[in-house]
């Protein structure tokens, strides 16, 4: 008993703090707003009672709510596609030895140090949808260089507006996506390269089939680093669009405008709705990665 | 003010601030306004952090401290946001029981929320005993009273129905810069005019200018009967008066700049500062605007009630009030005194640039835009803004809001209407 107390007593005590904090403000917080979407609390008054999962059926029947779903989608989806290509893009040139490596390396992580809000501020302005003669931004880059055909009214477009979000977020997150594959084809031991080249491969055949397969851990991580961050975006939004703007509603923004006009069921429920919505992408995630680690 | 001063820059740097006031709010001022509210003290909280916001309250504090030498001002001001930030931090804090002495609102129905939960204390006995009822005009108190009550004393009073114009734009176009325009039909003929010539007819900004757009425009086509009739369920959403209005809102909006999403006001503003745009509609508060470029009246810019509502005041105001358990209050009371007082509500509102609730507060030194004011103030019919919570309550103006911005990224009237009826319907069941 006392040895096991030994063994088990320290290791216990130094994780406990953490174990007791994670355990009350991110759990016992996320069990309080799973709570607060079940009830009637509509206003800042304390609740009448609990509905159930009514908050949620109005939720999805809203096509506010649709819309914003819509436009997640949209964003995650563009979002992934272009980080992921972008980034692989850049780490294979780097990696086949483009010169000035460590400074290309630090032009294209650099961006992924600003905050979004900071960027956002820069990108409200280069996003402007002011056209012809008032145009600022990009929209003035392309007026000056005979491209006006291609202004345009960027996150202010009624259908595809949230598409214009990507480019700042891409253009963020393509050197971080850029490190984790250049990691990954440095991982790829150097002996691997000279066994296919003594059996005389060319240098596509080499990526096509010895590299790239050896990537793919790398491209799930990116996925999904990438992806969950996607799935919350706000910050951007807030910056560039305001919390208000239609065509740029996501269910971020729309739970703080139910947060601040004080309607807590609803909010908590958009809340829920968000977490779950990663949950499917983060959990498949942990569970691969801890049989991964298991079976080592 | 929910509006002053809110540029773009310090919308962002709102926004960046947001997670931390929301992350410490709660606890920052819980410790302030338990412990650091001692005898004698009165903590105010506002939104009115800086600019002619901050010079407005400060030269009220100076009136303040004169009146009443006993007591000391503390600020508890939130800065941040417009204003929204301010008001999450103090929902947190009333849910603690943590009130401030009083808090900045806008007098309306804005408090309804504050009313129905009880935060607030009903000031219509300190309204008799204090001889306030007698400083403000009638029709003014009648537009603050809630089911009998008043609960808020005003500190200023802006007007929203007012456009801005620049006549040297204007006579480019080749439009009379001097024209009384009897109706908005009659207006909106100026305004094609004005677009063939190439400028920007009528500039605007993101929602909710284009709400404040919308509610002039309502007041326009459907008088003031009918538009108050708009916030107790006597006038229908879904009628026909209502499609006219929001007709001639389309109509005008087809005459504003496309990236209006993109500005707030100083921005749409400064079109017509600068004669890129020929008209703005937008509150009072824009004069600040002008005045600090050195614009001079009468020349370089000039002002109109939005065509159809001359004759009639629409109002927001400021006001102050008692919580719920508040620390002191018999200082909050001394404070309200000083608010409703003349020479508290002179010395803020020159520095503000509104115009004085208080009737008999001395107005000779303010500007020659504001004299207009003041005389409609003084003999008009009063209705209530829209878009600064004096009509609606918060949370259906949040909804109209929504409904306007569906609208101006590709929306059509007869959705429009359908929605903004189901609001009311909604809202006036509560």
């Amino acid at each position: 008993m006392r040895r096991r107390l030994q063994n088990y007593g320290p290791p216990l005590l130094l994780i406990a703090p953490s174990v007791v904090l994670v355990g009350v403000f991110v759990y016992g917080l996320i069990a309080v707003n799973v709570n607060t979407s079940l009830t009637d609390r509509h206003s800042r008054a304390p609740a009448d009672g609990y509905v159930g999962l009514d908050n949620y059926k109005a939720l999805f029947s809203d096509e506010d709510f649709q819309h914003a779903l819509g436009n997640l989608l949209m964003y995650t989806l563009a979002f992934l596609v272009g980080a992921l290509f972008f980034g692989f893009l850049w780490a294979w040139l780097l990696e086949r030895g483009a010169r000035g490596e460590g400074v290309f390396r630090t032009i294209y992580l650099f961006p992924m140090a600003v905050s979004f809000i900071a960027s956002g501020v820069v990108w409200r302005w280069l996003l402007n949808s002011a056209e012809g003669e008032r145009a600022s931004g990009i929209n003035r880059l392309l007026e000056s260089t005979g491209l006006g055909f291609l202004q345009n009214s960027w996150w202010s477009d009624e259908n595809w507006g949230i598409l214009a979000l990507t480019l700042p977020a891409i253009w963020q997150l393509s050197g971080y996506v850029m490190a984790l594959f250049l990691a990954g084809f440095r991982g790829v031991p150097e002996e691997l390269r000279e066994a296919a080249r003594v059996d005389g491969v060319t240098e596509w055949q080499l990526y096509r089939h010895v590299i790239f397969p050896q990537l793919s851990p790398v491209a799930l991580s990116a996925i999904i680093i990438v992806g969950h961050m996607s799935l919350k975006v706000f910050d951007l939004v807030m910056a560039i669009a305001g919390q208000t703007n239609y065509t740029t509603q996501v269910p971020a923004t729309q739970m703080w405008i139910e947060f601040t006009r004080g309607d807590y069921a609803l909010s908590a429920a958009i809340g829920t709705v968000l977490l779950l919505i990663v949950a499917v992408l983060i959990v498949p995630y942990l569970v691969y990665t801890y049989r991964q680690e298991r079976n080592r | 003010m929910k509006i002053r001063g809110r540029t773009t820059r310090s919308r962002c740097i709102g926004a960046a601030t947001v997670a931390l006031v929301t992350a410490f709010g709660a606890t920052a001022c819980g410790s302030d306004g338990g412990s650091g509210t001692g005898e004698g003290e009165v903590e105010v909280f506002t939104w009115w952090a800086q600019g002619s916001e901050k010079e407005g309250l400060d030269a009220l504090v100076g009136v303040f401290e004169e009146q009443h030498s006993d007591l000391k001002f503390v600020n508890g001001a939130v800065a941040g946001g417009a204003g929204s930030d301010a008001k999450n931090v103090l929902a947190s804090r009333l849910q603690t029981n943590d009130p401030p002495g009083t808090f900045q609102a806008h007098a309306g129905a804005e408090l309804t929320d504050y009313i129905e939960q009880g935060d607030i204390e009903p000031l219509t006995d300190a309204y008799a005993e204090e001889g306030w009822d007698q400083l403000f005009p009638e029709s003014l108190l009648e537009q603050i009273e809630q089911e009998g009550e008043y609960y808020s004393v005003p500190s200023n009073i802006h007007r929203a129905n007012v456009v801005w114009a620049n006549p040297a734009a204007l006579e480019e176009a080749g439009v009379d810069p001097n024209a009384e325009y009897a109706d908005l039909d009659a207006w909106i003929a100026d305004l094609e005019k004005i677009e063939e010539a190439g400028i920007t007819p009528l500039s605007i900004g993101m929602d909710w200018t284009q709400v404040h757009l919308l509610e002039t425009v309502l007041l326009a086509d459907l008088g003031v009967e009918a538009y108050n009739g708009l916030w107790d369920g006597t006038t229908d959403w879904a009628g026909a008066e209502v499609t006219g209005a929001l007709e001639h809102y389309e109509t005008l909006l087809g005459f504003t700049n496309s990236d209006r999403q993109s500005l707030d006001w100083p921005d749409a503003t400064q079109q017509v500062i600068d004669g890129t745009a020929a008209f703005n509609v937008m509150g009072d508060w824009a004069e600040a605007a002008f005045a600090s470029q050195d614009k001079v009246f009468g020349e370089d810019y000039t002002t109109f009630p939005v065509p159809g509502t001359d004759g009639v005041f629409d109002f927001l105001a400021d006001s102050f009030t008692l919580p719920v358990g508040a620390p002191n209050p018999d200082a909050s009371r001394a404070w309200l005194d000083t608010v409703a007082s003349a020479e508290g509500q002179q010395a803020f509102n020159a520095a503000k640039g509104s115009i004085p609730a208080n009737l008999e507060a001395d107005t000779s030194e303010f500007g020659e835009y504001q004299q207009t004011a003041i005389e409609s103030f003084a003999q008009d019919p009063i209705v209530s803004s829209l878009a600064h919570g004096s009509a609606a309550s918060v949370s259906w103006l949040t909804d109209i809001t929504s409904s306007i911005s569906q609208f101006g990224s590709g929306g059509d009237v007869a959705s429009l209407q359908e929605d903004l009826a189901a609001t009311a319907e909604a809202q006036l069941a509560d």
